[in-house]
């Protein structure tokens, strides 16, 4: 979602998109009736991925906090509502907003400390912090069931009483509902004058501290926004797969979801949305396909994006001599 | 002696054996890192590359001392060729921004970490040690593999030549000023571009090296390159992104720490590694040894 | 006639190298006071002690009456300094208008608001276009940033620095590569804001310097060599003698074009 404030939309195009959002939508919301119930699981398990690819969009595209640890918010979420259906409660709404704030928690634990640093530095703690969750998840098997996770999920139910939802047609448009909720949180973020703020951030730290920002707060809340949404993407992959193990943890998801971000091109957060619909559909229908060889082709297309796509991650430089021009300081 | 004594020795010995193997995966990444500024993220599948290397040649009973040295040419051979196709491959995307270039190592991570799946298949492959040390020392009462402390002693070699080289010599003078400023160093007329590019190589050599120097002890397996991947970026965080006695050092503490914590404390030893770095970091945020950033 | 900018013995060491040595310093309120010298004098570690990007290694920074000198760059911005970079340093995917917003918005203390859309906020974009008309860019409001010429990225800039409303603009070296002609609109620009805003000029221009300042500081080797009025700083031989050794040129100092 090109907004107003990153490039000039004429009234043409603004009414094209309207257009195509309106198509898309329209499209969405009828698939389970014009497809098999299959096909609908897979439909339904590229909406939760595309919830954790639009909230890693927020806090990598637009917040220029490029992240590789997601997965574990998502998985965190995926846990807290497996253990919630197991043991409290199987009303999904409940254990939405549960794993949202299981994994806005996570996120608000740690993210204090990694904000602080920059560009690798941040990108490789949150590698790290998606390790340890992962090996968490592994180790604690009072609680996860260890390496072989939490089977035998029970399906959801819509509100108390209501009976379980088996339809895959009907978990479906649960899920996307959610989904365009959450997604819908996420845009409304990314247009506000918050939004600005992260994008102004993104661009030039250093010149916001200078207009006044204290910048570890906008760094530190969309952090946490983004862990609320891959809490939430989580807990909607589980009510659909109804299983959740240390594999649903680890740096491969993680990778998976920055890949998506990157094919659709950063800071549009629909774009994330298409990126995480090629991922999981080239992951889980063209790799059986070619003898299992989804990772490779994965990683073609991850490299193949990042070559063609022009918009990369401009703006979020690695270096660690910081961001903005070299100075050779005269005294 | 006394037992406890002797036990944790066995320990603290193999802390430094780890230790030393920490190090030639870290100081490449270390290293690309400081003159490239590209986190290269397939530096854990290329390690992997060399152990399988080493299975190839060396398992199946063929553990000669011969065949770990053809192993070793073969991981020069290939990881510099890895190297230099990752450095040119990367360098168009420089002016976009780093990021991209660490996605692109990310990628080439996946593709290598599935053609070695496809061609070894998923199981844990091990690999005996060269016969002529596949026996053991007596330390402190104890038998202690030979090999381990063969990997002490070359990976302490290693660690003294790489130091050398980029420290002492006229390569790693301009490698260094490089790092400081390029366009300087291009002033004078010397080709940063290649520099560049031996270097990411260099640094590629000593993470295949690493996989056979760590085949007998690590063995090779879908996963290790991950595995390996984070141990290496967390001694390289650990001890400064871009300095080479910080890789070493950085190396040492995670070896001890890691060791220590599965013989003490085995169910939370990746924490008390993780915990570690964030205790260096907390103190001191650009690693223990890392170049402070320039103020403004 | 209150001191709105005041430093006691600031100095700074680079291990041993002191780039600034016990520099003590006094800004009064609705004057522009630039600060000049050779190359090498400080000039450029004092604005990064003022501004907070540098820390003393010893001394005292004193502005609006309260002891700034642990405050980081960004408490010391909300306390009412604004400054611009000797690079321009703008947010080039954003367009000029939401550069500039992105200071007011502050300034309004909206910068974490997250439910209403960013261009919903009235007060905050018309200050913006305001800021824009001032400095002359507000034909280029949509533009990206980055289409902006270098000139314009100038004016930019200062708009950025302006538009929180400080009470203290600290300007380094803002003609750098600019022509004859933007630097004369840029001391225009400075003029128009009158009493208003107090101003800190670093400065190699000394055209510009002796146009705009009411009081002139010149620091030589990480000292204050001198410090007083334009004519008295024109007059003062060591001044002349620190820029050109022990030959003296006046025309270094003659009023008009160069």
């Amino acid at each position: 979602m090109s907004t107003a404030t990153e490039a000039p939309a004429t009234a043409a195009s603004q009414a094209m998109a309207r257009g195509a959002a309106g198509l898309v939508l329209g499209l969405l919301a009828l698939v389970p009736l014009l497809v098999s119930s299959n096909v609908a699981d897979m439909l339904t398990r590229v909406l939760a991925f595309a919830l954790l690819a639009i909230g890693l969009d927020l806090l990598a595209g637009v917040g220029g906090l490029p992240s590789l640890g997601q997965a574990a918010p998502f998985g965190v979420g995926a846990y807290t509502a497996a253990l919630l259906a197991k043991h409290v409660t199987t009303v999904g709404p409940v254990q939405l907003l549960a794993a949202a704030v299981a994994g806005a928690g996570l996120a608000a634990a740690v993210g204090w400390l990694l904000v602080r640093s920059r560009g690798t530095y941040f990108l490789m703690l949150t590698l790290a912090v998606g390790e340890i969750v992962h090996e968490l998840a592994d180790r604690w098997e009072g609680v996860t069931g260890g390496s072989n996770g939490l089977a035998g999920v029970p399906a959801i139910n819509l509100y108390p009483g209501a009976p379980p939802v088996r339809l895959a047609g009907l978990l479906y448009w649960y899920v996307l509902a959610a989904v365009l909720v959450c997604a819908g949180a996420l845009w409304v973020v990314s247009r506000s004058a918050f939004g600005r703020t992260l994008r102004g951030v993104r661009d030039n730290e250093e010149r916001m501290r200078s207009l006044g920002y204290w910048t570890f707060l906008p760094k530190y809340a969309v952090f946490c926004i983004a862990g609320a949404a891959a809490g939430a993407a989580g807990s909607l992959w589980v009510a659909q797969a109804r299983f959740v193990s240390p594999a649903d943890l680890g740096f491969e998801v993680s990778a998976l979801a920055l890949l998506a971000v990157v094919i659709g091109g950063r800071g549009s957060l629909w774009g994330a949305a298409l990126g995480a619909a090629v991922v999981v559909l080239v992951r889980e229908e063209l790799s059986p396909q070619l003898g299992g060889r989804g990772p490779l082709v994965l990683g073609l297309v991850f490299v193949a994006a990042v070559y063609l796509l022009p918009r990369g991650f401009a703006g979020t430089r690695l270096s660690r001599r910081g961001s903005g021009p070299r100075r050779t300081a005269a005294p | 002696m006394p037992a406890w004594l002797g036990d944790n020795l066995i320990t603290i010995i193999d802390g430094v054996a780890f230790g030393v193997l920490l190090f030639t995966i870290a100081v490449g990444l270390s290293l690309v890192f400081g003159i490239m500024d590209v986190l290269n993220l397939a530096h854990g599948a290329l390690y992997l590359v060399g152990a399988y290397l080493a299975v190839r040649f060396a398992g199946d009973g063929q553990a000669t001392a011969w065949a770990f040295l053809a192993a070793g040419l073969a991981a020069v051979v290939v990881g510099a060729a890895a190297g230099a196709g990752l450095a040119v491959l990367a360098r168009p995307l420089g002016r976009r921004g780093h990021l991209d270039q660490a996605l692109l190592t990310l990628g080439v991570a996946l593709v290598v970490g599935d053609l070695l799946s496809a061609r070894f298949g998923n199981d844990v492959q091990s690999v005996p040690p060269p016969a002529f040390l596949a026996g053991g020392v007596s330390i402190a009462g104890r038998e202690y593999p030979s090999y381990r402390l063969a990997v002490i002693v070359a990976g302490l070699a290693l660690a003294v030549l790489v130091y050398a080289l980029v420290e002492r010599s006229r390569a790693g003078a301009l490698v260094r000023a490089t790092v400081a400023d390029a366009p300087m160093v291009r002033a004078l007329g010397v080709d940063t571009g290649r520099l560049v590019v031996a270097v990411f190589a260099f640094g590629v050599v000593l993470a295949c090296l690493g996989g056979v120097l760590g085949a007998p002890v690590l063995g090779a397996y879908p996963g290790l390159d991950e595995r390996v991947l984070i141990l290496g970026l967390v001694v390289v965080v650990l001890g400064g992104l871009g300095s080479v006695p910080g890789a070493f050092l950085g190396a040492m503490v995670i070896g001890q720490v890691e060791v220590l914590g599965v013989s003490l404390l085995p169910q939370y030893a990746s924490f008390l590694v993780f915990g570690t770095m964030a205790v260096v970091l907390l103190l001191r945020p650009t690693g223990m040894l890392g170049r402070a950033r320039k103020p403004g | 006639m209150t001191a709105l900018l005041e430093t006691t013995g600031l100095t700074r060491r680079y291990g041993s190298l002191v780039a600034l040595d016990g520099v003590s310093l006094s800004v009064t309120a609705g004057t522009r006071h630039a600060v000049i010298g050779p190359n090498g004098a400080g000039k450029s570690t004092l604005f990064g002690l003022l501004t907070g990007s540098l820390r003393p290694s010893a001394g005292r920074i004193t502005f609006d009456g309260q002891d700034v000198t642990g405050r980081p760059d960004h408490a010391r911005a909300r306390a009412g300094m604004g400054k611009t970079f000797q690079h321009s340093s703008l947010f080039t995917s954003l367009a000029v208008l939401d550069n500039v917003a992105l200071a007011t918005q502050r300034a309004a203390g909206l910068g974490m608001a997250m439910l209403r859309p960013a261009g919903r906020h009235a007060a905050v974009r018309e200050e913006a276009m305001r800021q824009l008309e001032l400095v002359g860019l507000a034909g280029r409001a949509a533009a990206p940033a980055a289409a902006l010429s270098h000139g314009e990225r100038r004016q930019l800039e200062v708009a950025l620095a302006l538009a929180t409303s400080p009470k203290l603009l600290l300007l380094d070296e803002p003609t750098a590569g600019m022509s004859a002609a933007d630097s004369v609109r840029f001391a225009e620009l400075v003029e128009s804001l009158g009493s208003a805003v107090t101003v800190l000029i670093i400065e190699h221009d000394l055209d510009v310097v002796f146009r705009l300042a009411t009081r002139v500081t010149v620091l030589h080797l990480g000292r204050v060599l001198a410090d007083g009025t334009p004519g008295q700083i024109r007059a003062d031989e060591r001044v002349q003698r620190a820029y050109l050794g022990d030959a003296a040129l006046d025309d270094l100092f003659l009023e008009g074009t160069r």
